[in-house]
């Protein structure tokens, strides 16, 4: 399989370390060769488009110009926030006169079309699932997960071109593959606040509050998450959405990377586990049970 | 020759963009020109006036109008100048209006082309002929394609006007989606009780034959003589001999056929009969579902049917009938919703069709008319209707209001309330469209006695929690977002074309529009009529219709069809193809790629093969013209001089080449 340039994004390196390491650990062990963007840089984030859709495409295209010069034509990244920057600058330097503008802010301009797709898509879509099948060591068997993918994982549809843009099935699917039980969760591309955690902290309790009612009530176990930003509110802030709330949540959030490097037998150590707020621990013991018990 | 030409400024149409004095000023130098004026209307009475004063005064043997499209008003000019005593193919009209002044603003560059169209309408008339048409006799026989309430009553006018009909349904009742409904709006009478009536009449009506599980196969001929073929599938049944008492369908062991009458909700035996009220009342196998058919086990319904009509063997029948005029009335179908995933998508069941609901709420229905939900059979309190699914978006291609579904919709909250008085409805809108008598009373009746709560916004998504439903939508009235729990959520889906109305169009030369409806000849003037002489529409596979104004199409077109066939002999159009004889060297060429069959080998008294005409036959359509090789065959009125006169007239040439 070819190399692909790898994009971690600036969350990859803090708030959501444990996705990124999981991430290249579940990639290493099914042969998917991912190459470290040299000197990569912020993708501009929600603030840069904001203010300024030029200079919002010009941060993500330097990264783009950068994989042309390492001689890349696809680059992933895990975060769909920084995977809707890459393709907005893409698709919007297609046109010759937004190019100029934007290339003009850059040292070395970005010509050519180089593809970014999120790691979730790569996975699905370029590996056998009778691989990863083949691979799973500890199956999932006894679990029910509900999978969330958030708002932009697939949307808007035309940009995004992946999956189903108001029902998603990718995390499903490869969550059925390791065994476990994926429950019909309703709310998968439901917006959990975002970053109204910063301004408005009410915000995100009421929403992301919603998001684990309906979870609790499929009676699913953990939430099966792709976007550091989602995993944040959900995780991080079921504290916060508690006594907001006066609820009760005690709901893991794992990324679909850590369980997918859990059911291949990838050390703990890689999957960052610990930096969960949620303990994860009742998930475990109840996939340890099952296992025992077949 | 001696030619008159006339200006039309059609008020302010023409005038306002062409200067029409200018362009009479030119045309009186155009050759053979002796007479040019213009005028307010000319196809008014004192235009026309005109037009045949001039023809006497200035002894005129040719006549010019430069004014609007010929669909419209050539007949009434042509009608003009043979009051006038001239031959009516010794006029030309050159368009000036759609193909000049609706199109360009500058004035200067209009004057010059309409000039310029005049010019080679003129050049044109100057090789025109006195043509004359024959006369043909017609079939006094008419063909309703389609057993809705628009054709059930466009073939009981034609069969009470003293006319045979022979009734076409694809599906194995007439009635069709009319039989299907509870109550109409704005009365709230049962609707199987009026159609009902009207669906028997059809029945025994003795100048009447129907042919149900039925669709045409081919159409050939003409205005006046068509020659249909029906294709008749075979229904495993022997209909004359079947009484319809359902002892068979009693017996059936085989119960996975879709039950299509019931939309869908739940299914039926494979040997049934739609619903008790069907036309005609005769059983019919599902041969996909029917496991004697299907595996070649069972029998059972051959065995109890006490007049032994079951026959496993039957075949397709084709079925041959001549007649003069055809009614198409093949009505619409549903807009899938699943186009929106918003939706569900079908994975919720309590997320029903309009129509469903229809079907729920009728004693005939599945639940025997109470309302019980598909999911647990539980009755539901709250009831959110959605309107406009798949009408007025253009995300999903369909920019149109399919019209009736504000009112169905208050219909149904009305029904709703009627059925389960601690029921609460809430109908989602984009705007109330309620045009017709008593209809917007209607409405506000639903809103205002039975308390049906409307918001006016879309809606975002639905989504299970425990056993409802959550309707998130926008109300864009109070400027809010709201949520809904409801126990049943109804679409109003829109309308669309029949499934296969495109390629029964193919078959009967009349095109349907970008969504597949009939377009109509004239939208304001020729509702019901079609470009192809004597296939007439009615209901709403010309567009969306409630059921008033689709039984009054009904009536429109047998009225048309009616016509057509009261005269003794219809004439034919003489711009037909004619034959060079010393030309035509027997290639045969025309005759294949003629589509209508009107070219016949005929060998002359010298043994040699030629080719032949049928006038009646022909449409005019000129593609022998341009497959002979000889230029052996033209089209009259529009030969290949005529043509380049035209075009030479634009672009003169530097040396003129005669093809006749």
């Amino acid at each position: 399989m070819a190399k692909i340039a790898y994009y971690p994004g600036c969350s990859g390196q803090s708030t959501s370390l444990e996705y990124d390491l999981s991430t290249r650990a579940v990639c290493r062990t099914l042969g998917l060769e991912l190459v470290d963007l040299e000197d990569w840089s912020c993708c501009g984030s929600t603030p840069a488009h904001t203010v300024n859709h030029v200079l919002s495409a010009a941060l993500s295209a330097r990264n783009l110009a950068l994989a042309e010069q390492q001689g890349m034509d696809m680059v992933t990244t895990p975060c769909p926030s920084c995977l809707s920057n890459l393709r907005t600058a893409a698709h919007k330097m297609e046109d010759a006169s937004f190019r100029e503008q934007a290339n003009a802010l850059l040292d070395t301009p970005c010509t050519k079309n180089v593809q970014t797709q999120s790691v979730l898509q790569i996975l699905s879509e370029q590996v056998d699932p009778e691989t990863i099948r083949a691979k799973v060591v500890k199956p999932l068997k006894g679990l029910k997960v509900a999978c969330y993918y958030g708002c932009i994982m697939s949307r808007p549809p035309e940009l995004m071109q992946f999956d189903h843009h108001e029902n998603p099935m990718a995390m499903d699917k490869l969550m059925e593959l390791l065994g476990a039980e994926v429950v019909p969760y309703p709310l998968k591309v439901e917006c959990c606040g975002a970053s109204y955690g910063v301004p408005r902290v009410d915000i995100v309790t009421k929403l992301s509050g919603k998001l684990l009612d309906a979870g609790r009530e499929l009676e699913a176990d953990a939430f099966v998450t792709a976007c550091p930003l989602c995993q944040m509110n959900l995780d991080m802030r079921q504290g916060q959405i508690n006594s907001a709330l006066k609820e009760n949540f005690r709901i893991p959030v794992f990324y679909y990377t850590q369980l997918l490097g859990y059911a291949l037998g990838i050390d703990d150590k890689e999957l960052g586990f610990k930096k969960l707020c949620v303990n994860p621990r009742p998930v475990f013991d109840k996939l340890k049970e099952a296992a025992q018990a077949s | 020759m001696r030619i008159g030409v006339f200006i039309c400024h059609c008020g302010s149409n023409i005038a306002g963009t062409v200067d029409c004095e200018s362009v009479v000023e030119i045309a009186s130098g155009f050759p053979e020109v002796v007479f040019a004026t213009d005028s307010m209307y000319t196809c008014s009475e004192p235009g026309q006036d005109g037009i045949i004063s001039a023809i006497h005064e200035h002894n005129l043997d040719g006549v010019v109008v430069a004014s609007c499209t010929p669909r419209m008003h050539e007949p009434t000019f042509r009608r003009a100048v043979e009051r006038a005593g001239l031959n009516r193919y010794m006029f030309e009209m050159a368009n000036i209006r759609e193909h000049v002044s609706w199109i360009g603003k500058d004035k200067e560059h209009n004057t010059r082309k309409s000039a310029d169209l005049v010019l080679m309408a003129v050049e044109k008339l100057r090789r025109n002929r006195p043509l004359v048409a024959k006369s043909f006799e017609t079939v006094k026989r008419v063909l309703v394609i389609g057993g809705g309430v628009a054709g059930i009553q466009a073939a009981l006018d034609c069969a009470d006007g003293g006319i045979d009909v022979v009734m076409v349904e694809r599906d194995q009742s007439i009635g069709g989606k009319m039989a299907k409904l509870d109550k109409t709006f704005p009365t709230i009478d049962c609707s199987s009780c009026v159609l009902g009536p009207k669906m028997v009449d059809i029945a025994q009506h003795d100048k009447i034959t129907l042919h149900t599980c039925a669709e045409i196969e081919s159409v050939s001929g003409y205005v006046g003589n068509f020659s249909v073929t029906i294709r008749r599938r075979a229904t495993y049944v022997d209909w004359t001999r079947c009484t319809g008492c359902g002892i068979c369908t009693e017996k059936c062991p085989s119960k996975r056929s879709p039950d299509t009458f019931n939309e869908f909700m739940g299914t039926t035996t494979s040997i049934n009969i739609p619903f008790p009220q069907a036309i005609p009342k005769k059983a019919a196998i599902n041969p996909d579902t029917c496991m004697k058919l299907q595996k070649g086990k069972c029998g059972i319904c051959a065995k109890v049917c006490p007049v032994g009509c079951i026959d496993y063997e039957q075949q397709d029948e084709l079925i041959n009938v001549d007649v003069g005029a055809i009614v198409v009335a093949t009505g619409y179908d549903l807009f899938d919703w699943h186009k929106y995933p918003q939706y569900g998508e079908g994975r919720y069941p309590d997320v029903i069709t309009a129509l469903q609901y229809e079907r729920l709420l009728s004693a005939s229905g599945p639940t025997g008319g109470h309302i019980k939900r598909p999911s647990d059979g539980k009755e539901p309190k709250n009831v959110v209707f959605i309107q406009c699914v798949g009408s007025r978006d253009r995300s999903v291609d369909r920019p149109y209001c399919s019209g009736f579904c504000c009112m169905y919709t208050a219909k149904q909250a009305i029904l709703t309330k009627d059925h389960i008085p601690d029921s609460q409805s809430f109908v989602f809108y984009m705007d109330i469209r309620a045009p017709g008598k008593g209809y917007d009373e209607f409405t506000r009746r639903a809103m205002e006695e039975y308390g049906a709560q409307y918001v006016r916004g879309r809606v975002a998504m639905i989504y299970p929690k425990g056993d409802r439903l959550i309707v998130r939508g926008a109300d864009t009235l109070a400027g809010t977002q709201v949520e809904v729990p409801a126990d049943l959520v109804v679409l109003a889906t829109g309308v669309e074309a029949a499934q296969g109305a495109v390629k029964l169009g193919e078959t009967l030369r009349v095109v349907p529009d970008q969504y597949g409806f009939f377009v109509e000849s004239h939208p304001k003037l020729k509702p019901v009529e079609t470009n192809t002489a004597g296939v007439y529409l009615a209901g709403a596979c010309q567009g969306p219709k409630d059921i008033p104004t689709s039984v009054g199409q009904g009536s429109a077109a047998a009225a048309k069809a009616l016509g057509l066939l009261s005269k003794a002999q219809l004439e034919s159009d003489p711009a037909v193809s004619k034959v060079n004889l010393s030309r035509c060297v027997g290639c045969q060429k025309c005759i294949s790629t003629c589509p209508f069959g009107a070219i016949k080998a005929v060998t002359d008294r010298f043994g040699n093969l030629k080719a032949e005409v049928i006038e009646t036959v022909c449409q005019g359509c000129g593609i022998c013209t341009v497959t002979c090789p000889q230029g052996a065959i033209q089209l009259e009125h529009f030969t290949d001089n005529q043509i380049l006169a035209e075009v030479n007239a634009l672009c003169p040439p530097k040396m003129y080449v005669n093809f006749e």
